[in-house]
């Protein structure tokens, strides 16, 4: 089964985030959050990403990440490239995070893949809160 | 003369002081343009960078640089973070059991730095970037070792080229990062990212014409 990772530039953000996803897909699937640097400030911190994506991979065939503004994407790509070999389990999605993060959630319970997993995070920006 | 370990010690000694010097300047071109942390992230960085320098000992530059670039990975935040991260970790992959640099293996190592960052940031030159001051500070290195100028005059040209390449992204609209999330708007402005890459050049130049 495949793991997700939510990266924000804010810790609760992140947090919040995992925790709304998690409800969702129940107990089975790998979720963590990873927000703010090292010392507890607003931004990412790549050896931060590095130790939460080994220790999903630890227990999951491959994670899904969903960073919230481009600077975690690059946070995210460092620390995936900083995997070695391992990096191909790891794929960077680009969507809405909270709605993102809860979809690739969900999909990962019904154990996808991780390239679907990227996929629905994207689809998400479509996902309408009115309804017409 | 060549930089050594030592001498690179106090390199980063002074990048540090840099740095804090210059924290609320960066910050406020960072305010202009982005999200007003520039400064502090890089002031941040680089304070740690010291105190990581400072417990440690140094056999060869490659260790060193390695240091540095995790170092920022961790605690700069923002896109600043990875990006000089990758910087400095690159640098350390050709500086690797090297005890010094002269302009070839310093311009060499600077070019792979150069390349990490594109590759990660995917910026192009004229996207208001980093880029566009470290583009032209490496390539002026290259040409400095091409014509066999020693370090204290290839840092001059490079500093020279850096600071043009600075100055350029003045007019420029912001095509990556924060900044171009304002569109036309970003025009006028200095961009952050490429005067940090001039300050710190210019600290290596004192750095090195200081002691030599």
């Amino acid at each position: 089964m495949n793991a997700v990772l939510v990266i924000s530039h804010s810790a609760e953000a992140a947090r919040g985030i995992a925790a709304i996803a998690s409800q969702m897909a129940g107990d089975r699937v790998g979720i963590a959050a990873c927000g703010g640097t090292d010392d507890g400030g607003l931004g990412t911190s790549v050896p931060a990403i590095l130790a939460a994506l080994e220790e999903l991979l630890a227990s999951s065939e491959g994670v899904v990440v969903v960073p919230d503004l481009g600077s975690a994407v690059l946070a995210a790509r460092t620390a995936r490239e900083l995997l070695g070999d391992r990096a191909d389990r790891v794929l960077i999605a680009d969507g809405p995070v909270l709605e993102g993060a809860f979809m690739a959630a969900v999909e990962a319970s019904v154990g996808a893949g991780l390239e679907r997993l990227a996929a629905v995070v994207d689809e998400a920006r479509g996902l309408k809160k009115l309804q017409e | 003369m060549n930089l050594d370990v030592q001498g690179m010690l106090k390199v980063f000694d002074a990048i540090g002081e840099t740095m804090a010097a210059h924290k609320d300047y960066l910050t406020e071109l960072d305010s202009a343009i982005g999200d007003a942390d520039h400064g502090i992230n890089m002031n941040r960085g680089f304070h740690k960078v010291r105190d990581k320098l400072s417990a440690a000992s140094y056999s060869d530059l490659g260790a060193l640089f390695k240091d540095v670039g995790m170092t920022l990975m961790g605690n700069v935040g923002g896109a600043s973070g990875p990006l000089y991260g990758t910087f400095f970790m690159r640098m350390s992959t050709k500086l690797a059991g090297r005890q010094d640099v002269d302009t070839a293996s310093l311009a060499e190592a600077m070019e792979e730095g150069l390349k990490g960052i594109v590759a990660l940031g995917k910026a192009q030159l004229q996207d208001k970037t980093m880029v566009d001051a470290l583009t032209p500070a490496v390539d002026a290195l290259k040409n400095a070792a091409v014509e066999g100028v020693g370090l204290s005059g290839a840092l001059e040209a490079s500093v020279e080229a850096a600071k043009s390449g600075m100055e350029s992204t003045i007019p420029l609209v912001a095509r990556k990062g924060r900044a171009s999330y304002l569109g036309e708007r970003s025009a006028g402005h200095q961009d952050p990212g490429a005067t940090s890459i001039y300050l710190i050049l210019s600290t290596i130049l004192h750095s090195v014409k200081g002691s030599s």
